[in-house]
């Protein structure tokens, strides 16, 4: 099988976000950018696949601007094969990345794409969906277990109640919950390695997407402020506070 | 110059009331048997948009005439579209997403909206592709037909975005949007097929806990523990609190990780996203993605002996105080006062 990840770069989860002056989205100068937690479980995953013998090769695509090459960077210092970088500096929805994935996949011929269940700066939670659709694959999302028996996949995934267990025919599509496995983290040997692994560059023209955006920011602000709270040092106070505030 | 033509163009019309051919479609929540109150919800920000308002029912319905009287009976909508059939049991959205398109172009919608749920994430992005459209997820304000704020970066900023496609196609956050009225309506019931689709993940079987307490997101009291509780067992603490509330319970992506409680419990970013009168977040530091999943809980308290905890920030009382000392006593001081 040939597994395929997508890898977005988005600003670290760790980093506290400012919204600009000017409210026309949030601050990215100087802050700190990395892969997208979720995108990293799911190179993990495929990696994983790969060591049980189940994938021969993993494919690891990003797309965005130059910088994103230090994400494919660290897929392929994790342990992905290759890369394949779609250049472009427009901002892209799930609806063109999805598009874009579809072109790739109509050339590398995947058997499996798996990616993250969402992306953490735009939460989205739409582009494997989107994938799925579009090449009426069928879809799993949020999994947190996968296994391959007998040509087909064994799938637990995530959802309100609790579980859901499914049984997927291949090709298809999976994104990655928090809790199918913790990513490894990449050594120094193969992040040297992974210099040397190839990157396909390629833009949307070449590829025929149309990437103008459906969407237009109109602006982004601040969530409402909370008022400071209040200090109380005992359990009756805490339960007065309570009344007062009628929620009791 | 070019710009201001272009804004002009696209400049959305008044929203017109009950235009002909232009309507919402709501994909209706339900367990088979009965409408969930998340369709209410749903329900609520589509009327918003003051079109004639379609609910679709796909499901496996043994007593299909129950659930779409149910659903006929809400107040403001229009019509309801019945799809019953095996194909529909577990929502699956290869099956689900066609069928919405089918109804979508039936019933003329320029808007279809879900709530935003696990089943709504899964299948309203799917549909959105085959529609050739983009989808805005977790919509919290619908200021015009083509205009909605939703967040961000984990609820650390709000957007406004204007949508430009000929459908728009929304997954709504349901705490944001009140549930309308259950009853009063007498929409129209209409049968309808769709295409068996091959493609398809096959379902085999479901691990969900049957709990005797309010549902998460629709509780009006949430008690939440976190990495303070140090064990499973120790969680009834919480439980003993919520039960004194009639609340439901919650957990910390930490709790959860250390396998205090399961993860269908797990408020935040990545789990559920609440807004109750009263959350209690006990023993629980509040990391921001934490944060994304209650801030907007009307009245928020923190028990937690560390004064550093970033929960505070957002906590309208904060008690410093070791949980297994605190816990207790709330829960006998909430029972006391309610004796008397």
């Amino acid at each position: 099988m040939k597994a395929i990840v997508g890898v977005k770069r988005v600003i670290d989860y760790a980093q506290r976000i400012r919204v600009k002056a000017d409210k026309t989205g949030v601050e990215t100068v100087g802050v700190k950018m990395s892969m997208n937690p979720f995108d990293e479980i799911a190179v993990e995953e495929a990696l994983r696949l790969k060591e049980k013998g189940h994938v021969k090769e993993v494919v690891a695509v990003t797309m965005g601007p130059q910088q994103n090459q230090q994400i494919l960077l660290n897929a392929m210092a994790m342990g992905a094969d290759r890369g394949i970088h779609v250049l472009t500096d427009a901002p892209l929805e799930p609806i063109h990345v999805a598009k874009l994935f579809k072109k790739i996949a109509e050339t590398e011929k995947p058997d499996l794409f798996i990616l993250g269940k969402q992306a953490i700066d735009d939460d989205s939670n739409q582009t494997g969906q989107m994938l799925a659709g579009l090449l009426n694959w069928p879809q799993a999302t949020n999994i947190s277990k996968v296994e391959v028996e007998g040509g087909k996949l064994k799938i637990t995934r995530e959802i309100d109640g609790g579980l859901q267990n499914l049984e997927s025919s291949l090709p298809a599509v999976l994104t990655a919950d928090l809790r199918l496995n913790e990513p490894r983290f990449a050594t120094l040997p193969n992040i040297m390695k992974a210099k040397k692994k190839p990157t396909d560059k390629k833009t949307p023209e070449e590829l025929g997407v149309d990437v103008n955006p459906r969407i237009q920011t109109i602006k982004v602000d601040e969530p409402p402020v909370r008022q400071a709270g209040k200090k109380v040092e005992t359990v009756e106070e805490l339960l007065e506070g309570l009344k007062k505030l009628g929620v009791i | 110059m070019m710009y201001r033509a272009l804004s002009q163009r696209t400049f959305s019309a008044p929203i017109q009331k009950n235009r002909r051919g232009y309507s919402t479609l709501v994909l209706g929540e339900h367990d088979n048997s009965q409408l969930l109150p998340s369709t209410l919800s749903a329900v609520t920000a589509a009327k918003q948009l003051g079109k004639e308002v379609n609910i679709l029912l796909a499901g496996s319905f043994k007593d299909a005439g129950a659930i779409s009287k149910q659903a006929a009976a809400i107040a403001g909508v229009n019509r309801v579209l019945v799809a019953n059939n095996a194909q529909y049991e577990h929502a699956t959205p290869e099956s689900v997403s066609p069928l919405l398109k089918k109804c979508q172009d039936k019933v003329k919608a320029t808007h279809i909206i879900a709530p935003s749920t696990a089943s709504g994430k899964n299948i309203l992005p799917r549909t959105a592709a085959l529609l050739d459209v983009s989808a805005i997820s977790d919509v919290m304000k619908i200021q015009s037909e083509d205009t909605f704020v939703r967040p961000i970066y984990a609820g650390n900023a709000l957007s406004t975005v204007k949508s430009n496609d000929p459908i728009k196609v929304l997954t709504i956050r349901t705490t944001a949007f009140d549930k309308c009225a259950d009853n009063g309506g007498s929409a129209e019931i209409e049968d309808i097929d769709g295409d068996a689709s091959e493609i398809h993940t096959k379902w085999i079987s479901e691990d969900t806990k049957k709990s005797a307490r309010p549902e998460l997101t629709a509780a009006n009291v949430v008690v939440s523990g976190g990495r303070g509780l140090k064990s499973s067992e120790n969680f009834k603490l919480i439980e003993e609190l919520a039960d004194e509330l009639n609340g439901a319970v919650g957990a910390s992506r930490a709790a959860v990780d250390a396998g205090y409680v399961s993860n269908d419990l797990q408020v935040g970013q990545t789990g559920k996203i609440v807004a109750p009168q009263l959350y209690i977040a006990v023993g629980i530091s509040g990391a921001i993605q934490h944060l994304a999943g209650m801030k907007d809980s009307k009245v928020i308290v923190s028990i937690n002996k560390d004064t550093e905890a970033p929960i505070a920030q957002v906590a309208d009382l904060i008690l410093t105080k070791d949980l297994f000392e605190a816990v207790p006593q709330l829960t006998k001081a909430i029972k006391d006062s309610r004796g008397k």
